[in-house]
């Protein structure tokens, strides 16, 4: 098989650090990155002429986002490092990427997947209107581009990101018009134990909070989304129900909204790695062991495209993956330091767990969606349509729902409807969640012009 | 001037970029993204191909798909992860194309 140079795709947290791992044992990997610099999305870069400092752009982060570029950096001369590079197809033996408008066969020897995650949401009624992004999306708008999404933002959802950024907003100046979590307040305080045992992480959400507030900012739990509301063609106001049941009238010009992350699992699809519901999650996940193998001989997976755990342990497995990728093909590896690796990274597998409990992903908000919501953003498709053309036609799985219905068949390739299009077929079929199975994946993973395969 | 939906908070200090929306002269800044400039001049990129409406992006980091716009020449390119250039004309129809 050669000396084919080791592949890593995807340069975040994860990517960069085996990178950066199987540079120091003298092997020079391909790095294929989808954005233009290193960092992922949580240590994403701000382009070039931007001067904030890193303090003011990854707040409690910014010592790791700092160590991160530049240990990346520091590799860039011994590594072939392939930015705004998409993985569009993996076979066995080759995967085929897009730059410049160009495609390349780029055969390999062994991958390590590092794709990372997407926001997770659940349709509610306007949310396609103009105005309302992801978490995520707010975040960048701040972080990558020194903007607000808009002068007054209703932050909505679940998760610690929704109040990392409705915080991070709130101090760069931005317009915060309240924070409403969907989890009751109950549910958080019992789970207050778990939390506990992620550290920092606990300590700085409450921060976060105590942060708002004393801004006299309105943070609500158990909150329900009813609406967002249109007036020339933008969104202009956010009804909800408050924990008491109370319908609330908002007045906004902007809704960033998220219920925790998804983990992108295409690439893995792709390369045939066999997945499994997990519980945790709620989400078919590749097959991977402790060690980031996978059950396909020279495929690897590390970080957040195999299961959310966050920045820290996606790093360790950067490395771990790194390591096994180094044993597999001869190399002596430090023994103690993939245990250490590994009782960290068991560690944050408690703390995944309760994080779910401290936020749990709102399932019934899908089941429950009415049928005038529209569920695929790409296709237009509604959940009443989704539901009639499931049910007309016998759809048992979420293939079949989506090759009938047109839900999941758009540019996104269900990577935004998918989570809450299973939830919804699932409650009409009134079947587990677990019984409707995944979105499968085509190559291309992405659109891509049609020149570049003709 | 539509009001913009994006609010610039920091990064004012930039050279100056022109572009053209729907034969409109208009400015951003240099490292705006196209969306970012798109967004800062008004609050749609495009239409709906479905009739839904006005859309303006929604992940902001080339997963949803939403934002692809197009230019006078034809070339379409998705607004989040492209950056605006001097010279861009940029075409956003309000019928599906």
């Amino acid at each position: 098989m050669g000396d084919r140079p080791p592949i890593v795709i995807g340069a975040g947290p994860a990517g960069s650090r085996a990178a950066v791992t199987l540079a120091a044992a003298g092997l020079a990997p391909i790095v294929i990155d989808e954005a233009p610099a290193s960092g992922g999305q949580i240590y994403r870069r701000a382009p070039a002429g931007f001067t904030r400092p890193y303090r003011s752009l990854y707040g409690f982060d910014a010592a790791k986002a700092r160590r991160q570029h530049e240990m990346f950096d520091g590799i860039r001369s011994s590594i072939d490092y392939r930015p705004d590079t998409l993985v569009w197809d993996l076979k066995p033996g080759a995967l085929h990427c897009l730059a410049g408008g160009q495609s390349r066969e780029v055969p390999y020897r062994d991958v390590i997947l590092a794709p990372g995650a997407r926001d997770r949401i659940i349709p509610f009624p306007g949310w396609t209107l103009p105005g309302i992004y992801t978490l995520g999306g707010a975040q960048i708008a701040l972080k990558h581009q020194g903007c607000a999404i808009g002068r007054r933002i209703v932050f909505m959802g679940t998760g610690p990101l929704l109040y990392l950024v409705a915080y991070q907003y709130a101090k760069a100046g931005g317009g915060v018009a309240a924070v409403l979590d969907t989890t009751p307040f109950a549910a958080q305080r019992r789970a207050v134990p778990g939390l506990l045992r992620g550290g920092g992480t606990f300590a700085k959400g409450l921060w976060y909070v105590a942060a708002l507030r004393a801004r006299g900012i309105v943070v609500a739990n158990g909150i329900r989304p009813v609406a967002a509301e249109e007036r020339d063609a933008a969104v202009s106001a956010f009804v909800y129900r408050n924990a008491a049941g109370k319908q609330r009238r908002l007045a906004c010009d902007a809704i960033a909204f998220g219920f925790g992350l998804s983990s992108e699992t295409q690439l893995a699809d792709l390369a045939e790695i066999p997945f499994a519901f997990d519980p945790v999650q709620q989400q078919f996940l590749p097959e991977r062991d402790s060690t980031g193998r996978t059950p396909v001989r020279g495929i690897y997976l590390a970080g957040d495209g195999g299961g959310i755990a966050g920045a820290d342990a996606a790093e360790l497995a950067g490395e771990r993956t790194a390591l096994a990728l180094l044993e597999d093909r001869g190399h002596d590896v430090d023994k103690p330091r993939l245990a250490a690796i590994e009782r960290t990274l068991r560690q944050s597998a408690g703390f995944r767990v309760a994080l779910e409990a401290a936020f749990p992903f709102p399932a019934d908000l899908a089941a429950d969606m009415s049928d005038e919501t529209i569920l695929c953003r790409c296709e237009g498709v509604t959940a009443g349509e989704f539901r009639r053309e499931a049910r007309a036609l016998d759809a048992d799985e979420i293939n079949r729902a989506k090759a009938f219905s047109r839900c999941g068949m758009g540019r996104c390739q269900g990577r935004v409807c998918g989570p809450a299009a299973a939830v919804v077929l699932a409650a009409a079929l009134k079947l587990p969640l677990e019984r409707m199975g995944r979105l499968r994946g085509q190559p291309p993973v992405k659109p891509i012009p049609m020149a570049v395969v003709t | 001037m539509e009001a913009p939906q994006f609010q610039r908070l920091a990064e004012r200090d930039r050279p100056v970029i022109r572009f053209v929306i729907d034969g409109r002269s208009c400015e951003a800044l240099a490292g705006d993204t196209l969306l970012t400039a798109l967004l800062t001049n008004g609050r749609r990129l495009r239409s709906s191909e479905f009739g839904d409406g006005p859309r303006a992006g929604f992940c902001l980091m080339g997963t949803c798909q939403d934002c692809w716009v197009a230019l006078d020449d034809g070339t379409r390119l998705r607004a989040c992860t492209s950056f605006v250039a001097d010279g861009m004309r940029i075409v956003t129809p309000s019928t599906s194309t």
